[in-house]
């Protein structure tokens, strides 16, 4: 297995079923993704493209197909396991943010080192993560005193954290102003430039998808030009 | 994560909620206060009445006519024979003192002021082996007995209803039953004890209640009380006691007819009766502390409802099942903690009133809030947040990461 693979899918599908309907939401869906790239999933809505993000992040198990991530089999890893990746090798950006409403910008920053058991250093961490979205005079800010814009940035720093392996990002600019957005895009731009971060954007409009290296595209479940 | 983040982070969000947390809290805070203010109760109870016999002496034995746990057809009475037999010092080594008495409630009148109380016929016995002292004037000796003299000794509440004053009565004359007795003493206060108010009393020379005021027939004796030579030997006492009385009442088989009560008999028999009403009104106040913990249960279910996206959003950052659960354990268990410590101040005030109430009531009465029904009531409002936790904390921690991270 080449090392410099992220992300390898083997026939990905991913069936939902409503009481006697069955929705195919993904019907054998096969890429790699190398380290270091950036791309976008783009395609018209309901074509899969949050599941797919879903099954990428380990919060969704697909219905049947292999799914590499790291040189590691995850789709048929237990609860805690897939915990641990979550954890440890994927950062979520989602588009409505999704921040903990009560607390400030750098307890929600700090949470995935909580739950990766470490101690010491959280705090010096997630204010360093912080700076690097230029929130570093926000940092006890609670979202709710954050503009939509400052509040994806939160959620970059939180997920940028652990040092993720990828950063998936489900329409990060979807809720946010064509200025914000472009801040946003701005910054996953950068990570990926200075950190070598590998970054999945699914996104509706084309002006950011030509800004990443690669685009993927989907339509009914299925891929649309191969990988 | 830590159990010290754990509890931080479970403040805070109770404390984002205060009303809501505080109502649950209150749910277990009447719980508790009810528990610890119902077992004080109880248990001060108990310590009065024990006290009360306690008080009476610890060597002392008494003796009544007929069997209060079996069924003996016509038990023969107790007479002043068998109080004769009982001061054999051959036959009762082991007694020191024996004294029989006869009683009755009659009317006491004092020019025109006319009260109700119990009389007792006694002998000079009664005084040492009750360990009554006169305040005044002279207790009854052997020539008021012999000559069934008309002389009585007051208890202080008589001396209060009748002349209004609880000194200076020796020397007065009272009509027992419409018939002249001339004071020569009055009783020390006792208090109130386990038998009713033992100064509300009239003591006559034995002789002179079986012939003119009670009229006994025969040799008739309602109780006879029994000092044994000390604490140690009332066993002994009580067995000897018990031979006597059978051979006089030609008992071969078969229960007997006469029942010897020790000091240790009524104190059992007392715990007895105020365990079982301790564990009654304790259990009766359980009951609100299930409510309360059925409170939390209700409380973390909406709860977990409505941050079901929360916990969708701390499993996609890393949260394993495990993690959820105990967030949500420890909140509920922090609600009935806190209850708990509130609840036992509560409890502790309420039993303190109970106790002021009872002293202006001039019950000497002191509810005691011991260290075991705290621990008790914290141990048992904790293990009801964590079991009425678990089932709301195990749904939030079997949450599917992408179903609570779609919910709205
Ligand atoms: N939990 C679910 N239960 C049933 N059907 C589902 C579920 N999740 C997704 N689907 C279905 O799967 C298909 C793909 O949905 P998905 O959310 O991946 O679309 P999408 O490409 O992200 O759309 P959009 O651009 O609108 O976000 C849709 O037809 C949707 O109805
Ligand atoms: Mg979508």
């Amino acid at each position: 297995m080449d090392n410099d693979v992220v992300i390898r899918t083997e026939g990905i599908t991913k069936t939902f079923r409503m009481g006697e309907v069955e929705v195919h939401a993904l019907c054998g869906v096969s890429f790699m993704i190398q380290r270091g790239e950036i791309l976008s999933i783009m395609g018209p809505s309901g074509s899969g493209k949050s599941t797919l993000m879903n099954i990428l992040g380990c919060l969704d198990r697909p219905t049947s197909g292999e799914y590499y991530l790291d040189g590691n089999l995850v789709s048929n890893m237990g609860d805690d396991e897939l915990a641990e990746v979550r954890n440890r090798k994927v950062g979520f950006i989602f588009q409505s943010f999704n921040l903990l409403s009560r607390a400030s910008a750098l307890s929600n920053v700090e949470l995935p080192l909580r739950y990766a058991g470490i101690r010491e250093g959280r705090r010096e961490r997630a204010i360093e993560s912080l700076k690097a979205v230029g929130l570093a005079d926000r940092i006890y800010h609670r979202p709710t005193e954050l503009s939509g814009g400052q509040q994806q940035r939160v959620a970059i720093a939180r997920a940028l954290i652990n040092n993720p392996a990828i950063i998936l990002a489900d329409e990060p600019t979807g809720n946010l102003d064509s200025k914000s957005g472009k801040e946003i895009m701005e910054i996953l731009l950068s990570l990926n430039r200075e950190r070598g971060t590998t970054v999945i954007i699914v996104t509706h409009d084309p002006t950011i998808a030509a800004q990443t290296q690669r685009v993927i595209r989907l339509r009914d479940g299925l891929l649309e030009n191969g990988a | 994560m830590n159990l010290g983040q754990a509890v931080l982070e479970a403040l805070e969000s109770l404390n984002s909620n205060k009303l809501r947390s505080g109502l649950t809290i209150l749910g277990i805070v009447i719980g508790v206060a009810a528990v610890i203010a119902m077992l004080a109760v109880g248990e001060g109870a108990q310590q009065t009445i024990t006290g009360a016999i306690s008080g009476v002496g610890t060597n002392l034995l008494f003796v009544f006519s007929g069997n209060f746990q079996e069924e003996v057809r016509n038990p023969q009475p107790l007479t002043l024979a068998d109080v004769d037999a009982l001061r054999d010092q051959f036959q009762a080594p082991s007694v020191a003192n024996v004294a029989p008495v006869i009683n009755g409630q009659v009317r006491v009148s004092y020019s025109g002021e006319q009260a109700t109380t119990t009389v007792n016929g006694v002998t000079p016995d009664y005084a040492v082996v009750r360990n009554y002292n006169v305040t005044e004037g002279e207790f009854i000796n052997d020539e008021h007995l012999l000559g069934q003299a008309s002389v009585a000794l007051l208890g202080p509440e008589v001396a209060q209803k009748l002349f209004g004053r609880k000194d200076g009565v020796v020397g007065e004359t009272v009509r027992i039953e419409g018939q002249p007795f001339r004071v020569i003493g009055l009783l020390e206060s006792k208090g109130g004890g386990a038998f009713g108010s033992q100064d509300d009393v009239v003591m006559i020379p034995f002789t002179t209640a079986k012939s003119r005021v009670l009229r006994r027939t025969r040799d008739r004796v309602d109780v006879i009380f029994v000092q044994a030579l000390d604490a140690e030997y009332v066993d002994e006492a009580t067995d000897e006691i018990s031979q006597i009385l059978r051979s006089r009442h030609r008992i071969m088989l078969g229960p007997d007819d006469f029942t010897v009560f020790s000091q240790e008999d009524f104190v059992q028999t007392a715990r007895t009766i105020t365990g079982v009403f301790t564990i009654f009104l304790g259990g009766i106040a359980g009951i609100s502390l299930l409510v309360g913990g059925i409170g939390i249960m209700n409380i973390m279910l909406v709860s977990v409802t409505e941050r079901t996206r929360e916990i969708g959003l701390r499993k996609a950052l890393g949260a394993r099942k495990r993690d959820i659960l105990i967030q949500f354990l420890t909140e509920s268990s922090l609600l009935s903690m806190l209850g708990g410590i509130i609840g036992i101040g509560f409890g502790w005030l309420i039993s303190f009133a109970v106790g002021r109430i009872a002293a202006a009531n001039n019950t000497p009465f002191t509810p005691s809030v011991g260290m075991n029904a705290i621990l008790l009531a914290t141990l048992f409002a904790t293990a009801v947040g964590l079991f009425f936790g678990i089932y709301p904390a195990n749904r939030a921690a079997n949450l599917e990461p992408v179903e609570a991270l779609r919910y709205e």
